[in-house]
């Protein structure tokens, strides 16, 4: 059977994103992946957690952080962590249009989450927290910009993904390719639920 | 099967910048791992000369700094990883009977990738100066170090740290995917286990380097303060995510060497490797215990007593499984039919020479008297006897045992032999020397010294050695030149070989087996011999095999990476958008454009198979 080839609902297996060769060894290199970013990310903790009280004459992450916007942001996050898990189940139904609904849902709430990340950031640099100020400005920064630019490029690649594919049905070589943003999109959003941890909360009463 | 066979053959130079072929993406790793090998030794000779006799004036202090920098970091990013990586393509994907990696496009990327980075760095020469802030670029030095030199190290690793992670990812995924039928793990070659465990570090030690060089990026590029006191920043930051990148990098370059130690020792003794699981189990183990042993490069550093008697005591640690091998080593060539080819002896000179190396890496262990020997020639001898005398003679026996495989020559056996003998008498002559000049006091990285003090003596033998090195390496590459001669076209078998890579015939055919092997137990192809059979029995009947279309795709991605580095190190926006559009864009046509590969008929197979080509 051709890779490409619409399935129906007569022949669809079980797991399609891991019914070929090709696609087995996607969703074991895409694992494989995700644990050399864990410990990517878990570096950028370390040093921010090492470094986050010297913020010297800058504001300090008690003083900065304003609470409502972070919450909404996750909120928004981990909400779009469960639209892309709809999605996933769509999939593996053959339902094309509620999983390409779904993943458009979490495409919007992945954008909003990015908005309000640059209206974030952005209060702040007028608050005086520009990335230069401190040791404390240039880790956060850089661990939550790491963050935020993993989604904006979550968010660039379903929309590739889904303007490719819009007519094409799943497939067994698309399977496999929605399957893994899946896993990259929640993998995100883990590491945000230990950013809104690690670095708000324990920033207002750490 | 629609995909139609008919697959234009692309010409010379197209299809050496398109393939996606494990075997040939082995050749570009040789060659230019082999290249920066150059490189990389006419540093060491530049400062060697510098340094044959006191007060010595053939090169400024500043282009010392440039030498010892970029000779540290030539030999261990841009020649021993790539040498590795040479091998991991040429032989794990035929030692497990598989067709090709898991990843063959992404295979490419990790090669242009590591090229790239290469270039980049040295390109540094001819823009204003290389870097100099040591192969391990501690802030202070690397953060306030003026001109561009450190920004093009930090970019060429940048670019080529990258490639090394996609392709440690592509081997587990192919170890773990790909093996033929009954090759379970406990039957892989001892190279395919060491291949195993180098990808998983590789996995685990690059993310820190990936950051730590962002953040030496930003403090320079865009004046973060991770590294400067001034801000709130802290230079231990930067040691602390170097090391814990950079002592797993030490086992990532050696324990591919381990595993080709493995596979020659036991061929030309005739014996199955001696305690075998003994030998994964210390692969493993070896592993997983570099990643907890970094401070040991720090203890200088005032961690204090606790925090160094932790990590001292866990450096020892290591030695034992590092024995475990050493041991296995010597019972396999015990009572063996032993046959002293060019491999075999650089595989019996690595044993003590290592064993040299591990000696004065338990005397580094100890904090107290690591104050004494930090920072000093000691040091220098140390890791040039475990990288040079561990890495680097394990890669020569890999290379001669594997030639045949790779090019389809054997290498000259005198010619060999040769390169051999001086190339070892020149090594100890070298480094031997250097342990007293630490002893004695001689700081390593500083341009000169002082006669009166008894230096002078050491460090003339020691020049002298490193000649004899440049000699060896020199007859190495006449023998190279003299193989290509159809004379030296390699017999069937040629090193009665034990594991699959020698089942097949030469040339290599692209589709590597024709049927799938049938794997019976450890050293395959060597059971297949004892029972009887000239050939593996396949596990599966003659059919189409799909094979990978080639891309360009692969080099214009790192072209665009290359571009854009270039923007941030001049800071132009419009060149570093560029770049980052040429890679985007490739990435974003790799994504829309299905590419299925193609199949190569039955019938062509049969055909091959009926003359003997597969």
């Amino acid at each position: 059977m051709e890779t490409n080839q619409r399935l129906t609902d007569d022949h669809f297996p079980e797991n399609p994103e891991k019914a070929t060769l090709d696609g087995k060894n996607k969703f074991l290199g895409f694992w494989l992946f995700l644990g050399g970013e864990t410990v990517l990310f878990a570096t950028l903790f370390a040093v921010y957690i090492g470094l986050r009280d010297n913020h010297m004459d800058g504001p300090s992450a008690k003083e900065l952080f304003q609470l409502p916007t972070v919450f909404l942001a996750t909120m928004l996050l981990l909400t779009s962590s469960l639209t892309s898990v709809y999605a996933v189940l769509a999939l593996k139904q053959n339902k094309v249009k509620s999983m390409i609904g779904w993943f458009l849902v979490t495409l919007l709430l992945g954008l909003g989450f990015l908005g309000l990340e640059v209206y974030e950031f952005i209060e702040y640099v007028h608050e005086g927290h520009t990335f230069t100020k401190s040791a404390f400005s240039s880790s956060f920064y850089t661990l939550v910009g790491f963050h935020g630019g993993h989604v904006l490029f979550g968010c660039l690649w379903l929309v590739t993904l889904l303007l490719r594919n819009w007519n094409r049905g799943i497939t067994l070589t698309n399977a496999p390719k929605y399957y893994l943003f899946a896993l990259y999109w929640h993998f995100v959003d883990v590491v945000w639920v230990f950013i809104f941890t690690v670095v708000y909360l324990m920033g207002k009463v750490g | 099967m629609s995909t139609l066979a008919s697959h234009s053959k692309k010409s010379g130079l197209m299809d050496w910048l398109t393939t996606v072929d494990h075997k040939k993406i082995g050749i570009l790793y040789l060659v230019a791992g082999g290249l920066f090998f150059i490189i990389g030794g006419i540093e060491a000779m530049f400062m060697r000369i510098q340094l044959f006799k006191p007060e010595n004036d053939f090169v400024s202090a500043d282009m010392f700094n440039q030498l010892l920098t970029m000779h540290g970091t030539t030999m261990i990013f841009f020649a021993a990883m790539p040498l590795i990586f040479a091998f991991m393509n040429a032989v794990v994907p035929l030692q497990i009977g598989a067709r090709d990696v898991a990843f063959p496009f992404v295979n490419a990327l990790g090669f242009w990738l590591f090229f790239f980075g290469g270039v980049m760095l040295n390109a540094s020469w001819l823009l204003g100066g290389a870097p100099d802030a040591g192969w391990t670029g501690y802030a202070p030095l690397s953060t306030t170090s003026l001109g561009s030199g450190v920004d093009f190290y930090v970019l060429g690793l940048q670019i080529s740290g990258a490639g090394t992670l996609i392709g440690g990812i592509n081997f587990l995924v192919t170890i773990i995917n790909m093996r033929a039928p009954g090759m379970s793990f406990m039957r892989m070659p001892l190279f395919t286990w060491t291949s195993f465990v180098t990808s998983g570090l590789i996995l685990f030690a690059f993310p820190p380097l990936t950051i730590g060089l962002f953040m030496l990026m930003f403090e320079r590029v865009f004046d973060a303060n991770f590294f400067n006191p001034d801000n709130g920043g802290n230079i231990l930051i930067w040691e602390h995510i170097f090391w814990i990148f950079g002592h797993p990098e030490v086992y990532i370059l050696i324990l591919p060497s381990f595993g080709a130690i493995s596979e020659v020792v036991s061929t030309f003794s005739k014996k199955r490797l001696f305690g075998y699981s003994a030998m994964v189990f210390a692969t493993v183990l070896i592993g997983f215990l570099g990643f907890m042993v970094w401070v040991h490069h720090m203890f200088t550093a005032g961690l204090g007593p606790i925090a160094n008697s932790i990590f001292a005591v866990a450096t020892m640690a290591i030695a034992v499984p590092t024995g475990v091998k050493i041991f296995n080593w010597l019972f396999t060539m015990w009572g063996g039919k032993i046959v002293f080819s060019t491999a075999m002896l650089w595989a019996v000179g690595f044993i003590p020479t290592f064993v040299m190396g591990g000696v004065t890496g338990v005397m580094l262990a100890i904090p107290s008297a690591d104050y004494q020997f930090h920072d000093s020639y000691f040091v220098v001898a140390h890791f040039h006897y475990v990288i040079v005398g561990g890495v680097v003679l394990g890669l020569f026996a890999g290379l001669y045992y594997w030639y045949p495989r790779m090019f389809n020559r054997v290498l000259n056996e005198t010619l060999g032999k040769i390169h051999f003998w001086t190339f070892f008498i020149g090594f100890h002559l070298t480094f031997f020397p250097q342990h007293f000049l630490g002893l004695m006091g001689m700081p390593r990285r500083v341009f000169t010294y002082l006669s009166g003090q008894d230096l002078d003596d050491l460090n003339l033998i020691s020049t002298v050695g490193a000649l004899l090195m440049a000699v060896g390496t020199i007859v190495l590459f006449i023998n190279v030149i003299i193989s290509t001669s159809k004379k030296y076209a390699p017999s069937e078998d040629p090193w009665n070989g034990r594991t699959l890579e020698w089942a097949i015939p030469f040339p290599t055919p692209e589709y590597n087996f024709a049927q799938t092997p049938l794997v019976r137990g450890l050293d395959p192809f060597w059971l297949e011999k004892m029972a009887g059979n000239k050939k593996m029995t396949p596990a599966e009947p003659v059919g189409d095999i799909h094979m990978p279309n080639g891309s360009i795709l692969p080099l214009f991605m790192s072209i665009g990476l290359f571009v854009a580095a270039f923007g941030a190190i001049y800071k132009s926006i419009l060149v570093g958008v560029i770049g980052l559009a040429i890679t985007f864009l490739c990435m974003f046509l790799r994504s829309v454009i299905d590419d299925h590969g193609y199949h190569i008929h039955k019938k062509e197979v049969e055909e091959d198979m009926k003359e003997g080509r597969s």
